[in-house]
């Protein structure tokens, strides 16, 4: 017998301002396809542009999400609202364990559930769900657009009959998803972008999308977690200069530094905030931890007595609802996916995953934050101190003095060799030698297409042992003969199967 | 001009010939004027031959000759007719067999014509001149058998007629060095005091070292072992053309054996490893323990989806490896292509050197199946394209498309070239089952956000969506939907 498949409620956001949902009509759709039964709550998706019409088409009940199994949020629930979950149910949302201490302890006194979204560990079987990355992406190109917003000139440099105007000159600091985002939607309105990051192995990612990556040259240990870590003091000195540096020069600056469980890191003073252009604009995506730029105000746009301006939204994400809502909601039904292997709309925690393990902070009124530390598969330095090599070494090659060494040897065995033997020895070896010197050049620019036909051809030339074996039949002991004969055979075979493959193969090749 | 003379002069022809044979096959305009050159030069010697060889026996041994030929020029044009493009790298490993069993033959034969001359004699070889030939003999039956045998054994792995796991014999380098200092002590003895069990010893000696090399090499790195036996077979046979005191055979041999090694090196390069790990057959050992774990979840995509994606697409890459071989699935792959570009999408395919399991394997089937070969591509003339590429279609690869290889420098894989198939907006991955490549490496691209698997035999797969294709815009001259067969 199977039990009863089991209720989702999707509902509706109650802290202000928030924007998204944490269904939309095509999540609903799929996690229905899961074998769950789906309740949102009326205008749940108003804010993100969802209507209730549109989830009733999808196969989710319009009505009260809160007596159901399994309560899917965006924001953590308030209070009031955990008193309004049913004993035995899940909720589900961005609980920000590490800040909401007090939250715990009231879901962990009663048989409740609470998977947080934001625990998803950073490994790359878990990037399906990872809500962090999904929503800085968002809040990254957003961050960009806000800033393009207050910012009274082109992004692009464009030279018009009324004048030239000179691109906009971006830096980016922290090369994360957000950051990455911001680089890509900065590089794409035509601005000129650079950026900055501790960790050295991003700055490949930063180039392929265009941007110039600021490298800060002191030693700093490769990133274990997959997070940015807590810089040294030699580096902060040398990218205090950076900034100084850049704040003269930019236009929009992008601070996206965050380190996880700690008051964001301040990278841009006051002074240099005054040293900018009037007019140029920052965003500090930082705002809610403290901000990365002295004068942020988080949540508001301030402007500057030097007519600079500071926008520390800290709903960035939440200002692109639809998409947003679209992209938790696909992070809230990969998790599910994970969590119904049998696809039958039964929910099952299985706390020996690692995965499942992180993001349970309180299970069935036990709190488990925090959990376990995960190792990070991607990160390319398991081997801490050894400051791992990004790139591997590069093969070996020989010191010049080595390879004259080396071929001055190999002249004098070959030399050697040939004074002492007898004439017709001798003969062979000068024949040899040059053949194999032109056998090498010969080949040396053979288009990589036609490997298998020079091999084939080759093959068929060396069926030339076929001479030799041609010139043995009839001399010497009828073994011989006959040995021979069985070698021309071989060899016949060889060479016109050789030289016949190749002709058929090249018949293929044409050109388009 | 008497005989001995135009034989001589017939045999330096021929050389050159070979030499622009070679020089021909590099380049597409010049590859078919190669094999003209190469044919008209093994004419030539073999003509030569035939009547230098006429006139020192009588008519009976010129009958056997011709007979021998015949017969074998029929296997061989038959065998080359029929052979499917697929199973290339199987005929060419035959091939390289038969080279060197010839070799070992005519090793034996000189031995034999040699200890059967009248000493006292004009003809009869004395003093250093005889130590030197026996010495000769032996190299020549050495190299002989060890292609022999190793290229039977590729043959076998090659067409899985055996398992193409590595061997691992407990000290296999120390048997190969053991054999190697085994046969020059064997040499010395045999040039000092010949004998019939010399000759057996040597030969079981190298035929054994040939079975040892190529078993302990694994499937994956069979691109290297058939151009490396196919330098073997060059070296063959010019080690018979010293035997033989035939210039011929050895500026031929030369030829081949180094062009051969130098094929090789490229792909030792491609593979970021050198040559005497490969032949010594270390890959693959250390490969396993932790490689082959789970490393997240992968997306499934359906026929459907893929068609559409491709049909929405502007620039597509097609990266095909041994598993569009193994299915057959070349020329639904070349239909697809034609169909994409009719509808403006432009098509390319990438090639990793050491894809499928003969150098430029790829490149022949694609070109069986009628795929322009300006549109397929090298590794390094494609892979800062990815990043502008709307969708890569993975056909049949895994290792050459592995992330792992820059990424993870704890990959056995590490430091590997490969086609950054990654950087593209989406990738679709043609694959059987969740199983890892020949590396036995766990492919991380599987798991990557922009990555969805399309499982199933890659041929159905490829014919799926041509299907979906067809549904979604009837091209005028193809059939409609209807007339199709129902999708699998």
């Amino acid at each position: 017998m199977t039990a009863p498949p089991q209720r989702i409620g999707v509902a509706a956001e109650s802290t202000a301002g928030e924007t998204r949902v944490a269904a939309t009509p095509d999540t609903v759709r799929r996690l229905t396809a899961l074998g769950y039964e789906v309740v949102v709550e009326p205008g749940a998706g108003t804010a993100s542009g969802f209507t209730d019409p549109a989830y009733a088409e999808a196969g989710a009940t319009v009505g009260d999400p809160w007596h159901t199994d399994v309560v899917l949020k965006v924001n953590a629930p308030s209070p009031d609202e955990v008193r309004r979950l049913k004993d035995g149910a899940t909720v589900v949302g961005l609980l920000a364990p590490a800040q909401n201490p007090g939250l715990l302890e009231l879901l962990a006194s009663r048989p409740l559930t609470a998977l947080s979204m934001d625990a998803v560990p950073r490994i790359s079987r878990a990037q399906s769900l990872d809500v962090l990355s999904s929503m800085a992406n968002i809040a990254g190109y957003r961050a960009v657009v806000e800033a393009a917003h207050a910012f009274g000139r082109f992004f692009t440099g464009q030279v018009t009959a009324a004048g030239k105007v000179p691109p906009a000159k971006v830096l980016v600091a922290g090369a994360g998803v957000a950051g990455l985002a911001a680089i890509g939607a900065a590089g794409s309105l035509g601005a000129v972008v650079r950026a900055t990051d501790p960790r050295a192995e991003v700055a490949d990612q930063v180039r392929s999308l265009g941007g110039e990556f600021l490298p800060v040259e002191v030693e700093q240990e490769a990133s274990g977690d997959g997070y940015a870590r807590a810089t040294s003091e030699a580096y902060d000195r040398r990218a205090a200069e950076i900034y100084s540096e850049q704040t003269r020069d930019v236009d929009i600056v992008v601070t996206t530094a965050l380190i996880p469980g700690r008051p964001a890191p301040r990278l841009i003073t006051a002074e240099q905030v005054a040293s900018m252009k009037p007019g140029s604009v920052i965003v500090d995506m930082a705002a809610a931890q403290g901000g990365n730029v002295e004068g942020t105000v988080a949540g508001r746009s301030v402007v500057t007595d030097n007519g600079v301006t500071i926008i520390g939204y800290t709903d960035l994400a939440g200002r692109l609802p639809a998409q947003a809502s679209q992209l938790y909601g696909t992070n809230l039904v990969n998790l599910l996916k994970l969590l119904t292997p049998e696809r039958d709309g039964r929910l099952t925690l299985d706390l020996e995953d690692v995965v499942q393990r992180s993001v349970t902070v309180v299970h069935e009124g036990t709190t488990l934050w925090p959990p376990p530390p995960v190792a990070v598969s991607s990160a390319p330095a398991q081997t801490p101190p050894a400051a791992a090599p990004a790139e591997p070494p590069p093969p070996r090659r020989l010191s010049e003095r080595g390879r004259y060494g080396l071929v001055g040897l190999g002249m004098l065995a070959l030399f050697g060799l040939i004074a002492v033997s007898p004439a017709r020895l001798a003969a062979n070896f000068t024949v040899f030698a040059l053949a194999v010197v032109i056998g090498y050049y010969v080949i040396g620019k053979v288009h990589h297409a036609l490997h298998t036909p020079l091999m084939s051809v080759t093959n068929a030339i060396s069926g030339i042992v076929v001479v030799g074996a041609v010139l043995q039949i009839g001399h010497g002991p009828p073994a011989v003969t006959w040995l021979a004969f069985l070698a021309v055979l071989l060899t016949t075979v060889n060479v016109f199967g050789g030289f016949a493959v190749t002709r058929r193969m090249l018949g293929m090749f044409s050109k388009g | 001009m008497n005989a001995s003379t135009a034989a001589q002069a017939a045999d330096i022809v021929a050389a050159l010939l070979f030499v622009l044979s070679l020089a021909g096959l590099s380049q597409h305009h010049t590859a078919r004027a190669g094999v003209a050159y190469g044919i008209a030069g093994m004419a030539a010697a073999l003509v030569a031959t035939v009547v230098v060889a006429g006139r020192s026996v009588s008519a009976g041994p010129i009958v056997l000759i011709l007979v021998a030929g015949a017969i074998g020029a029929a296997v061989g044009l038959w065998r080359a007719r029929r052979v499917e493009m697929t199973q290339m790298p199987e005929l060419i490993a035959v091939l390289h067999s038969l080279v060197g069993l010839a070799a070992v033959l005519i090793g034996w034969n000189s031995y034999l014509e040699v200890a059967d001359r009248d000493p006292g004699t004009a003809e009869a070889l004395t003093g250093s001149l005889l130590r030197i030939h026996h010495a000769e003999v032996f190299i020549g039956i050495f190299i002989g058998a060890v292609t022999f045998t190793g290229s039977v054994i590729a043959f076998l792995k090659l067409s899985a007629r055996i398992k193409s796991r590595p061997l691992t014999l407990p000290g296999k380098n120390l048997l190969n060095v053991g054999a190697l200092v085994a046969f020059v002590a064997l040499t010395v003895w045999f040039t000092a005091a010949p004998s019939l069990g010399l000759m057996i010893a040597v030969t079981v000696l190298a035929l054994a070292l040939g079975w040892h090399l190529v078993a302990s090499i694994g499937g994956g790195d069979m691109p290297v072992v058939v151009s490396m036996l196919n330098s073997y077979s060059g070296w063959a046979a010019a080690a018979a053309g010293f035997l033989l005191d035939n210039n011929l055979l050895i500026v031929t041999g030369a030829l081949v054996g180094s062009s051969g090694a130098y094929l090789s090196y490229v792909m030792c390069r491609a593979m970021n490893r050198s040559f005497l790990s490969v032949i010594a057959g270390g890959f693959g050992i250390e490969a396993p323990a932790g490689g082959t774990e789970e490393q997240g979840e992968h997306r499934e995509i359906s026929a459907e989806d893929t068609a559409n994606a491709l049909a929405a697409a502007t620039e597509v890459i097609i990266t095909p490896g041994y598993g569009m071989a193994v299915a057959q699935a070349q020329h639904p792959v070349a239909e697809l292509t034609r169909r994409l570009r009719e509808r403006g999408v432009t098509v390319r395919f990438g090639v990793h050197p050491v894809a499928g399991r003969l150098p430029g394997h790829m490149n022949v089937l694609l070109a069986e199946a009628r795929v322009p070969y300006d549109v397929v591509l090298e590794m390094d003339e494609i892979n800062d394209d990815f990043a502008g590429t709307s969708v890569v279609l993975v056909i049949g690869a895994n290792d050459t498309v592995n992330p792992a290889a820059t990424d993870d420098p704890s990959s056995p894989i590490a430091g590997m070239p490969v086609l950054r198939v990654w950087e593209a907006e989406h990738v679709v991955v043609f694959k059987r089952s969740m199983a890892s490549g020949y590396a036995g490496v766990q492919n991380p691209l599987f798991f990557r956000e922009n990555s969805s698997m399309l499982f199933g035999d890659a041929k159905e797969s490829v014919e799926a969506i041509l299907r979906e294709l067809a549904a979604a815009d009837p091209a005028p001259g193809t059939r409609t939907p209807q007339a199709q067969p129902a999708p699998a």
